[in-house]
């Protein structure tokens, strides 16, 4: 099967393992990510004033090139992909005037009235895929592995855009079970890491990030699962900093879903692109002994 | 803290733009402060997101403006889904912000950042940032 990829910029740089092990793991469940043409960057947040209609083209002419090049889905591995892309397609579908305004701005353009679905990667993932059928493709279970699932916002608020339930979601845990690893349950799971104020306010997220990390370890994960390129950065790539400045704190592994999928499935880890990451997340695969 | 409240305040200009910029009756809130219980970044805030909303609510505009409090939002909308009164925050939050950025002031100076800073960032922090902080 065929689906329709937005991938967003950020997975043509440092989300890169996000992107390669997202690809390769579904074409070894099945499904071809096709990249549409043409697309341009969403804006990654979305415009939350009313009088500014401006901010949501970049997301509504992504999804004219969906509609353009006949598909009626699209998915996305970006939390915040999905977040302005789904957005902005329900005030395109709920609002007529907006919808109209828009239309009417974008006249070389063909029409858009929220033609398309969108989707994120842990959606097909359930409800497409099957975590049952995602166990038996399995060849490496990520036995012993306990890990944490962090959500973050943007894939759970607001409540109409929410892939799972907003304050308790389960998504990734049950993802996790399929892949043979423990979710480890912890009270940061849903809350933010700060996102963006890493540029203007760095001093803030370290100390978001330490919680975060520090919490998870006190509820006894060894690694971080999370779906989001920003909160990796935050989470994983800021690590170096937080070393140096919180002396109880000595590195913790963060993956991406996908290269836990792409592990379990047997893939080579190359694709992971794991020297993206702080530390080397696989060497804990190798001391668990789930990969030799 | 001792604030002075008049008509002149309540049927302020800043109160009008607020309400028509985030589409929130700011009348709405009731001050039982579930918006700051939630909020991952009131650590860092002078002001809670509550005690915001109720000098909007009064149009005391300067302040809210000498808070670093609607900076310090990462928008992240804990407590657009926890109000039990059906405000959204996290759009009041965009409101008192962009009157601001649209006087063409910036909270984040991006030619301020250094060199490396910028190399290190990824795109989604970079763009995210200049979307949220600057005009």
């Amino acid at each position: 099967m065929d689906l329709s990829y937005y991938p967003g910029c950020t997975l043509k740089t440092a989300a890169k393992g996000l992107e390669d092990s997202a690809i390769t793991s579904m074409n070894a469940l099945g499904i071809r990510l096709v990249e549409i043409e043409r697309w341009n960057c969403c804006g990654t947040v979305y415009s939350l004033a009313e009088d500014d209609l401006a901010h949501h083209l970049a997301p509504v002419r992504n999804l004219i090139r969906v509609k353009e090049q006949g598909s009626d889905r699209v998915v996305t591995l970006c939390s915040f992909c999905y977040h302005t892309l789904k957005r902005a397609n329900l005030l395109v579908r709920n609002d007529g005037e907006k919808r109209k305004t828009l239309n009417d701005f974008m006249e070389e353009e063909v029409d858009y009235n929220g033609e398309v679905e969108v989707l994120h990667l842990l959606e097909v993932l359930r409800d497409e895929v099957g975590w049952e059928a995602i166990t038996e493709k399995v060849k490496v279970p990520l036995q012993g592995l306990k890990v944490a699932p962090y959500y973050g916002c943007t894939l759970l608020r607001p409540q109409d855009v929410a892939i799972d339930e907003v304050e308790r979601p389960t998504i990734l845990h049950q993802m996790m079970k399929s892949l043979g690893a423990e979710a480890v349950d912890f009270p940061y799971a849903t809350e933010c890491c700060g996102s963006f104020q890493i540029v203007g306010n760095p001093d803030f997220i370290n100390q978001r990030a330490w919680e975060i990390l520090s919490s998870a370890i006190r509820c006894g994960a060894e690694a971080i699962v999370l779906t989001c390129p920003l909160c990796h950065f935050n989470l994983s790539q800021r690590q170096p900093e937080l070393v140096k400045r919180y002396s109880d704190f000595q590195g913790m592994p963060v993956f991406y879903f996908t290269q836990l999928l792409a592990i379990a499935l047997g893939i080579d880890p190359e694709v992971c692109h794991f020297e993206l990451s702080y530390g080397d997340p696989f060497s804990l695969l190798k001391s668990r002994k789930v990969v030799s | 803290m001792r604030i002075q409240i008049s008509s002149r305040t309540l049927q302020s200009d800043f109160v009008k733009k607020v309400t028509e910029i985030s589409g929130q009756d700011l009348l709405a809130c009731n001050q039982c402060g579930k918006c700051s219980a939630g909020c991952p970044m009131c650590f860092a805030m002078d002001l809670l997101p509550n005690q915001i909303i109720r000098l909007a609510q009064l149009g005391l505009e300067e302040d809210i403006a000498a808070s670093k409090t609607v900076w310090l939002c990462a928008s992240c909308l804990t407590c657009t889904v926890r109000c039990p009164r059906g405000v959204d925050l996290g759009r009041v939050m965009e409101a008192i912000r962009l009157i601001t950025l649209r006087k063409n002031i910036d909270y984040v100076g991006a030619a301020k950042i250094p060199k490396d800073t910028i190399s290190e960032l990824p795109q989604i922090a970079l763009v995210s940032s200049f979307r949220k902080h600057t005009a």
